[in-house]
């Protein structure tokens, strides 16, 4: 005990480390932990039969791939057309730059749910939007989709642009000097420095579209197993006053992704290391 | 110039002044108190509380000098009543269904179990029924609930496993189909086919009212008749109709009084008077004037234009109460489940 606390005494550049780290754990444990530990308690209250009967019925399976493969296909989206609008704004000068760039945060600030109605009456067959299409949007999984892209934009864009500001441009200058096309500076000397933002990116993308329903509840259609998310069997499982079953749900939910974004981030710690390595 | 009176009179006039005082006060009655009540209530009920609050705290002025302010919070009625069960300090309830304060009394054990024997006509002090809402000239041709699960006619309806509204939305097709073929089975078919030209499930009864007016969609919306007729009132005749069901269910929501929260407050009085107030001829008027039907026959008659002429059952008569009916309809598994998963 003593042995290591001198060592982290004597590794450690900030001073007042035990203080620090005593309070980050309490802190994290209040706000997170406690929270998350009565979904689990909730939980045990179940014998393991009737989780596994709370947690795969047909319909509760159908709203898993809908959550998590919406929730996939909008994160990716927002890896590609992120890093193209965070590309823009560090790259290029353009009028209205400013205004731009605080577009990029405006679904952060949006509350969610008038989020959800005005993307709904946008995509609505009789919507701006809507009318000019061949198919529907509102109220089908498609809906879902546009709605978690919509949530999840910012995440990439915050997450690239800092990192690309940073890129060295003598770097790509070198780059072209050796006789480098653009494409292969971009994918051999830029890319690899963005990837682990990038990925980053991804994962909060991917996470917040999980448990997002404010948005989605509006432009889903809520039709049983077509297009209805997960949040929404646990709203209506809690409406059904079956608090295990609902946590249960969630307990799921929750394994899954924590299991999704611990491969994310042990890819980040990859690409990091293949970076330093370069 | 004016010399300060002579010390002596002074203190006569403070005497005097002291004297007035204290027969002044004793002259007033007792202390007039503040006294704020909360009423946790489900969303259409907003409007029909602005009014009565305002009514009520007037009447209790009259009686007693005491100022009554009357906090409001609205809600889907489950959600509400799980905010009272994880003490949320609600004097009064009124919600949609039975079955939310049922649970009032079975989990949180905050109330009696024989509640909705406190008060007449269960509990109930205004009522309600399931209608449609079509468009303008009814271009479907929609009279009554055979013609909602023909093909082509699109009907909107939430979802009755978040919303209250649905539930008696579902029940009242149940119950149709059920008087008319006399067969269980059949009324699950009934049911199944008139879900299968559903294409939308608002998770609440505003959000279908909403998909319905404001979307284009449906030709038909399942609604409270009140709402339907606050619709109507809202966005002008011009654009919709209301098609009353020859049959339809008796929709009652009840209010009770949450016996732990007024006895540790000392509310019990005013929040019993509050919800008796309900009953009377001024709370039925009001009930009435925001389109709910009035169980006082007197204020019935006086506004009975106002109501389509509909035949109504009540979920005790068919389904055999709310517990019940939650049970084998809307829980996990139940018949919604049944004929929706069944693919």
């Amino acid at each position: 005990m003593i042995f290591t606390r001198t060592l982290l005494r004597r590794h450690s550049v900030l001073p007042g480390f035990d203080l620090a780290l005593g309070f980050a754990l309490l802190y994290l444990s209040l706000i997170v932990l406690v929270p998350l530990s009565a979904a689990f308690l909730k939980t045990a209250t179940l014998s393991w039969g009737q989780f596994l009967e709370a947690t795969t019925t047909p319909r509760v399976l159908a709203s898993y791939r809908l959550t998590f493969g919406a929730s996939l296909l909008a994160a990716a989206l927002n890896a590609l057309f992120g890093l193209i609008v965070a590309w823009v704004l560090v790259r290029y000068d353009f009028p209205f730059k400013r205004l731009v760039d605080a577009l990029v945060d405006l679904p952060f600030a949006l509350p969610t749910a008038v989020a959800g109605i005005a993307l709904t009456a946008i995509w609505a067959q009789n919507g701006w939007l809507g009318q000019w299409l061949p198919f529907q949007v509102s109220f089908t999984p498609l809906g879902v989709w546009v709605a978690l892209v919509f949530i999840g934009l910012p995440f990439v864009v915050r997450t690239v642009q800092p990192v690309l500001e940073d890129v060295n441009q003598e770097l790509e200058e070198a780059a072209a000097t050796l006789g480098a096309t653009r494409w292969q500076t971009f994918a051999k000397v830029v890319f690899p420095i963005l990837s682990p933002a990038l990925l980053t990116g991804f994962a909060l993308a991917f996470a917040r579209a999980l448990g997002e329903y404010g948005s989605v509840i509006f432009i889903a259609g809520n039709m049983p197993m077509i297009s209805e998310i997960t949040p929404l069997i646990i709203i209506s499982k809690l409406e059904q006053y079956d608090y295990a079953g609902a946590t249960a749900v969630a307990v799921v939910m929750l394994g899954v992704s924590f299991a999704l974004l611990l491969a994310i981030n042990s890819l980040q710690a990859w690409a990091r290391r293949r970076q330093g390595m370069l | 110039m004016t010399a300060s009176p002579p010390s002596s009179v002074r203190t006569v006039a403070r005497h005097l002044l002291a004297v007035a005082a204290l027969s002044l006060s004793f002259a007033l009655p007792v202390q007039a108190r503040d006294i704020t009540l909360l009423n946790v209530s489900y969303d259409p009920t907003r409007e029909l509380y602005v009014d009565f609050n305002r009514a009520f705290a007037a009447h209790w002025k009259a009686r007693t000098g005491d100022s009554v302010t009357v906090k409001q919070s609205h809600g889907g009625s489950g959600k509400q009543a799980r905010s009272v069960i994880d003490g949320l300090e609600a004097d009064v309830v009124t919600l949609a269904l039975a079955y939310d304060i049922d649970e009032l009394a079975e989990r949180a054990k905050l109330i009696p179990a024989d509640w909705q024997k406190r008060l007449k006509h269960n509990s109930s002090p205004y009522t309600s029924t399931i209608v449609f809402l079509v468009r303008k000239g009814n271009p479907k041709g929609i009279r009554d609930w055979d013609d909602l699960v023909k093909p082509g006619v699109s009907v909107i309806t939430p979802n009755p496993k978040t919303s209250g509204g649905a539930r008696w939305n579902y029940l009242a097709a149940w119950g149709y189909a059920l008087k008319k073929t006399g067969s269980e089975a059949k009324a699950r078919n009934f049911v199944g086919a008139l879900l299968k030209n559903v294409p939308v499930l608002d998770s609440g009864a505003r959000g279908a009212t909403t998909t319905f007016v404001e979307r284009g969609i449906g030709d038909v919306l399942l609604a409270w008749e009140n709402e339907a007729l606050l619709a109507l009132k809202e966005l002008g005749p011009e654009k919709f109709d209301i098609v009353a069901p020859s049959l339809s269910i008796l929709a009652e929501p009840p209010v009770t009084v949450i016996d732990k929260v007024v006895d540790k407050r000392g509310t019990r009085a005013v929040a019993q008077a509050y919800l008796e107030y309900l009953y009377s001829p001024e709370g039925q008027t009001i009930a009435a004037e925001n389109y709910y039907r009035p169980i006082d026959p007197a204020v019935a008659a006086k506004f009975a234009k106002q109501y389509p002429k509909v035949t109504l059952f009540t979920i005790e008569d068919v389904f055999g109460g709310w517990t019940k009916a939650q049970k084998t309809h809307f829980a996990d598994g139940g018949t919604f489940d049944q004929v929706f998963t069944r693919k």
